[in-house]
């Protein structure tokens, strides 16, 4: 034996060592072993299971269901298509009660206020037109569709179907070569990019990691929802009868956000052939217990953390971007406003890619928040055109009463089918908004990182838009 | 075994509400105006961030899949006069490899010496949940088990008897279901009878060790035992040692162990790693 005095921590290391060499049996499984020998002890001797099972598991039952080869991407396709579905239709009356109540009510009783007040035409302008008009159009559109989504989103994440999801998509994943988590994420980039960034926090390994975080942008997000719903039901669905055309609209929703899903796929695959070489690693992923939801408290916390949250960042957004058209509508440089410069600067290009030069610059513009890539083309078109007797003056964001009306400015536009179909995809596949940039940066800690993740969507949907004009007008000249 | 012992004093500095300061403060707790520190263990998905939105009021998002709290949250609670600090870790399935999770949880037990390591247990998966127990219990002995979900069980039609748990672990075991703040009073109440020592706990320490491996902790473990005399988990570091856990074998040579022990500020150029605290 030592004496106390003698010891110190280095003999302790070298006794350890000693040992180790000595002791013939593997460590780390002897203690494993032990330990589980212990846990089955004591837990045996706790639980008090009846004789027989119960008969009708229903958990496994659905698992059966939900996983299994034939059913599980027909469940999930229909459960998604029915949580959009829902917000699509369940979001029109109350944005439209929010809309008139914003901007029938309040916007007139505004100006009025301005007009006694004796503001001059500019700082009202700039404040009511500007801000004002801005701020209530984001509010009235996300609020109603993001306390729709978000609560039913969190409803199936709490009942467990998530992780049934995740399982589901693992195959897909690994051979893209990414994380089988990545499909959680995903799920979570639906809501909003910036979270899905921060939820690829699950994903331990950085290689996988950046693939998660890179492709994120793929899924479409809250903020350009309302831009595909938009132009699906006005181009889309007016293609066809009129009493399919909800469904039809709805379906090429669902199409542009499954070709996001396959560029996932896509994006991963070729990533972890390049850049970020890798194989794919094992998790493993538990199957937790279905749990009834507590509705109403799922329906307050996802409100209060998520919904409010989102609206707020929009909000901020949305202020200085509605100033901001407004100042480039409003200031003249020889004759001609600061807008239609930088809309004639960037028409031929974007007329190479079926686009057009005002949804370029409406898409600039709208970098700190897609949500308001619709209002800013409308309000440009208008002014280009010179459509006075529907904007209620230069530079003020505004939505037009019906679909028809909208569809008359995209004519006047120079709007046509494949315009639309490309405002579609480009809205789909182009750089994220200026949050999630940041919040990548914040996650990588990388400029390198944050710029591939910026730059990359954006040169393939000038890529993509272009193919398809390019296909498009060939075939037209076809015929 | 009993575990409600009354001890009659503690060493002084067992009892000063600011004897684990500096470890705590290194691992990046804010150490403002409070009396105990609360670690939340637990496997992925049983319910740990319920368990700490309803003893904190707070609303962290929880959801049904594992490895939902990606960072570590913090919040606070007062009771009986005494203000505790809840840090929720992350879900582990055992503290024993090498992932960065564990490392967090494993390190923040060790070295953070909470007052109270609250275990929070699926008691429909008894057997696999106290894999991880067992390992808690090994490093610390002021814990209690929180034996949440016991509404699933019931709903899969089997008991779980705490009171037999409480006597095989020697630690409290509380009944609960979170979801529905059942249970919540009664651990509390446990939780602060540990804090302040009114609870003495006697840990289960794992038994079924191969028998060359038994001679060789307790030797190592009297070694430690005569450096550190104040280590509570001599054993259970003798047993990393033996693993060949580096981490642990650098705690030993920078004489962190010993830190832990006197409550003297650690070596700050040893740091572990710092852990950024974000809420999501």
């Amino acid at each position: 034996m030592f004496k106390e005095a003698q010891i110190t921590a280095n003999d302790i290391l070298s006794s350890a060592k000693a040992a180790r060499l000595q002791i013939r049996c593997n460590v780390h499984e002897s203690l494993v072993e032990a330990i589980y020998t212990d846990a089955a002890r004591i837990a045996d001797r706790a639980v008090n299971r009846p004789g027989d099972e119960p008969r009708f598991d229903l958990d496994r039952t659905i698992d059966r269901l939900v996983t299994s080869r034939t059913w599980g991407f027909p469940i999930m396709l229909l459960l998604f298509t029915l949580v959009f579905w829902i917000t699509i239709s369940g979001a029109n009356v109350p944005s439209g009660w929010l809309f008139s109540l914003f901007i029938d009510v309040i916007y007139p009783s505004l100006k009025n206020a301005a007009e006694a007040l004796a503001l001059p035409w500019w700082l009202s302008g700039f404040l009511i037109d500007g801000v004002y008009l801005s701020t209530a159009w984001v509010i009235s559109v996300m609020l109603p569709p993001m306390a729709i989504f978000f609560p039913l989103f969190t409803l199936l994440e709490d009942f467990g179907y998530l992780p049934r999801v995740a399982f589901n998509l693992d195959n897909f994943f690994k051979k893209s070569g990414a994380h089988g988590k990545q499909s959680l994420s995903m799920m979570m980039g639906f809501g909003c990019n910036a979270a899905g960034v921060v939820a690829t926090r699950i994903i331990d390994s950085p290689r996988e990691r950046l693939i998660a975080i890179i492709t994120n942008n793929f899924s479409l997000c809250n903020g350009r929802w309302p831009t595909q719903i938009l132009i699906a039901t006005i181009f889309i669905g007016a293609l066809v009868p009129a009493h399919v055309a909800g469904l039809i609209s709805a379906l090429s929703v669902v199409g542009v956000a499954i070709f996001g899903v396959l560029l996932t796929f896509a994006v991963s695959w070729a990533l972890s052939r390049t850049w970020l070489k890798g194989e794919a690693s094992t998790f493993s992923l538990e199957l937790p217990p279905y749990r009834p939801p507590r509705i109403l408290q799922t329906i307050y916390t996802s409100i209060i953390d998520r919904t409010i949250i989102v609206l707020w960042r929009a909000v901020i957004f949305a202020m200085p971007a509605g100033a901001f058209i407004w100042l480039i509508s409003n200031i003249n440089i020889s004759g001609i406003s600061i807008a239609a410069h930088m809309i004639d600067f960037l028409n031929p290009f974007g007329l190479l890619l079926g686009l057009n030069g005002v949804i370029l610059l409406a898409y600039v513009v709208a970098i700190p928040a897609n949500e308001i890539v619709i209002p800013s083309i409308l309000m440009l078109t208008v002014m280009v055109a010179g459509l006075t007797n529907i904007s209620p003056g230069a530079g003020v964001i505004f939505e037009l009463d019906s679909q028809a009306d909208t569809l008359a400015v995209l004519n006047v536009g120079g709007w046509t089918l494949l315009t639309a179909i490309n405002t579609m995809l480009f809205s789909l596949i182009h750089n994220p908004c200026s949050t999630t940039i940041y919040t990548i940066y914040k996650e990588t800690g990388s400029r390198k990182w944050t710029i591939i993740s910026t730059l990359l969507p954006l040169g393939m949907g000038i890529a993509v838009t272009f193919l398809v004009a390019q296909v498009w007008r060939l075939v037209e000249a076809i015929l | 075994m009993t575990t409600n012992e009354i001890k009659a004093a503690a060493p002084a500095c067992d009892t000063c509400p600011f004897h684990h300061t500096a470890n705590l403060m290194k691992l990046g707790v804010d150490m403002e105006d409070w009396d105990y520190v609360i670690a939340l263990a637990g496997n992925p998905n049983t319910g740990k961030s319920t368990v700490f939105n309803a003893l904190t009021g707070l609303h962290q998002h929880t959801g049904n899949w594992p490895g939902k709290t990606v960072t570590r949250a913090e919040g606070g609670f007062d009771y009986g006069e005494k203000r505790y600090k809840l840090v929720d870790l992350p879900g582990t399935y055992s503290l024993l490899s090498t992932t960065l999770d564990e490392e967090i949880a494993r390190d923040f037990i060790l070295f953070g010496q909470p007052d109270v390591t609250v275990v929070v247990v699926d008691a429909t998966r008894l057997e696999r949940n106290l894999n991880l127990v067992l390992q808690v219990l090994e490093i610390t002995d002021r814990a209690v088990v929180c034996l949440n979900l016991m509404d699933e069980a019931q709903r899969h039609g089997f008991k779980v008897d705490d009171r037999r748990l409480a006597r095989d672990l020697g630690v409290p075991v509380v009944p609960t279901v979170a979801r529905y703040d059942k249970g919540m009073d009664k651990l509390l109440q446990a939780i602060c009878d540990v804090a302040t020592h009114r609870t003495i706990c006697n840990p289960h320490r794992i038994q079924h060790l191969a028998p060359d491996l038994k001679q060789n902790v307790s030797q190592i473990a009297a070694q430690i035992k005569a450096v550190f005399p104040d280590l509570p988990n001599a054993r259970w570091v003798a047993l990393r040692l033996l693993d060949g856990d580096e981490r642990i074998a650098e705690a030993i040579r920078q004489g962190e162990l010993g830190d832990l022990t006197s409550g003297a500020p650690p070596d700050q150029s040893n740091l572990i790693h710092p852990i950024r605290l974000e809420t999501v």
